[in-house]
């Protein structure tokens, strides 16, 4: 590669930037909730906010199921130029993110199934209940589904300080590609 | 004439007495019956079993009109499956187990819908109020027991059970539903 090519580099499609963002900020919100809901006394607005937090869950759910569809149907843009253990790291973190944003809210569904108390999506469809009520179940499966937020937590703030680590530091393309919305819309389009 | 007739009389009265014998009073299998309130929270259906209940049943095919029925339930022992929950509902402005210990079903007269099929109506006696319920069950067999099975919907309000605080996340309507095992009196 010895010219940068007259059209636009090859950016993610408007599809990936648009479900990244959206799962991101759903992500925030769903992880919060959960923080707040896991101290709050029992009471009314704890049914509730759990309710919300349930919602919010199943709908990463949905969303992540879409990201891998559309991650494995539409090849990312290749990584810009970094050393091969940072490529590894990148490669790695992504792979745990996919991983994890698809089995936290499972995790989640399948608590409230051991729990007796079923998922209700948006308090209009009953989602079917993934495992039998089972109290010690339910009981360890609380314990993985928060245990793997706090996982996807950390490398969240990984991610985050290597994006700006890249744009700071490195000034190279690898967070401004995934603001671009724009340039992104010509990606497809030779 | 009338010499002759009374033995029989006599044998039928007996063998009347001892199907009733047969049929009168056998007591409900609580190992092998299930008793649970079904409410909703946020849409959310939960099925909440009473885990302490007795009873008995009397009740012969032939005479649905006859049958009886009677439940006695320890309200304390209703499991929402969590000690939060299971602490709340017992307060006085749900259950209030303190003061109301027992709650009881007694139906009198099945009739029959067909089939397998009966129309149950019976009071249903539940913190100090008492409401007429009509019930369409299903008795079939489980080896040589009797099984009823059939859900009620029930109102909070009627019966006073609920906390003005949790109205917009608790549903008025429970549905009671029961499996009422009755092994054959021995």
């Amino acid at each position: 590669m010895t010219q940068a090519p007259a059209v636009a580099p090859p950016g993610y499609t408007r599809t990936a930037v648009a479900l990244h963002w959206t799962v991101a900020a759903i992500i925030v919100c769903a992880f919060s909730l959960g923080l707040v809901v896991s101290d709050l006394p029992f009471s009314p607005q704890k049914v509730k906010l759990v309710a919300y937090h349930k919602w919010l869950g199943i709908t990463v759910l949905g969303l992540a199921a879409l990201r891998v569809i559309w991650r494995l149907s539409h090849r990312p843009p290749p990584l810009p130029p970094m050393p091969p253990w940072q490529t590894f790291a990148a490669r790695l973190s992504h792979a745990l993110m996919y991983t994890l944003i698809v089995t936290i809210p499972l995790a989640g569904w399948t608590f409230s199934s051991a729990s007796g108390y079923p998922v209700v999506y948006l308090g209009l469809w009953q989602l079917p209940d993934l495992v039998p009520k089972n109290k010690l179940l339910a009981a360890s499966l609380i314990d993985i589904h928060a245990t793997l937020a706090w996982l996807l937590f950390y490398l969240l703030l990984l991610h985050v300080a290597a994006a700006l680590k890249h744009h700071f530091f490195d000034r190279d393309d690898t967070l401004r590609r995934m603001l671009r919305w724009r340039g992104a819309a010509r990606e497809g389009t030779p | 004439m009338t010499g002759r007739r009374l033995p029989r009389l006599g044998a039928a009265v007996l063998l009347l007495a001892a199907l009733d014998g047969l049929a009168a009073d056998a007591k409900v299998s609580a190992a092998r019956s299930t008793l649970s309130a079904v409410f909703t929270q946020m849409n959310v259906p939960v099925e909440a079993p009473f885990k302490q209940f007795s009873g008995s049943v009397d009740f012969d095919p032939t005479r649905p009109a006859q049958a009886r029925a009677h439940l006695d339930i320890d309200t304390a022992s209703f499991d929402l499956g969590d000690e939060d929950y299971n602490s709340e509902v017992r307060k006085p402005a749900w259950l209030d187990t303190a003061h109301y210990p027992r709650a009881g079903f007694e139906a009198t007269g099945l009739k029959p819908l067909g089939g397998n099929r009966y129309e149950a109506s019976g009071t249903l006696k539940l913190k100090g109020k008492d409401q007429n319920l009509t019930a369409t069950v299903t008795v079939g067999k489980d080896g040589a027991a009797t099984v009823f099975d059939g859900s009620v919907p029930i109102s909070r309000g009627h019966f006073g059970i609920g906390d003005a605080q949790w109205q917009d996340t608790v549903a008025d309507q429970v549905t009671v539903k029961f499996h009422i095992v009755v092994p054959p009196p021995r």
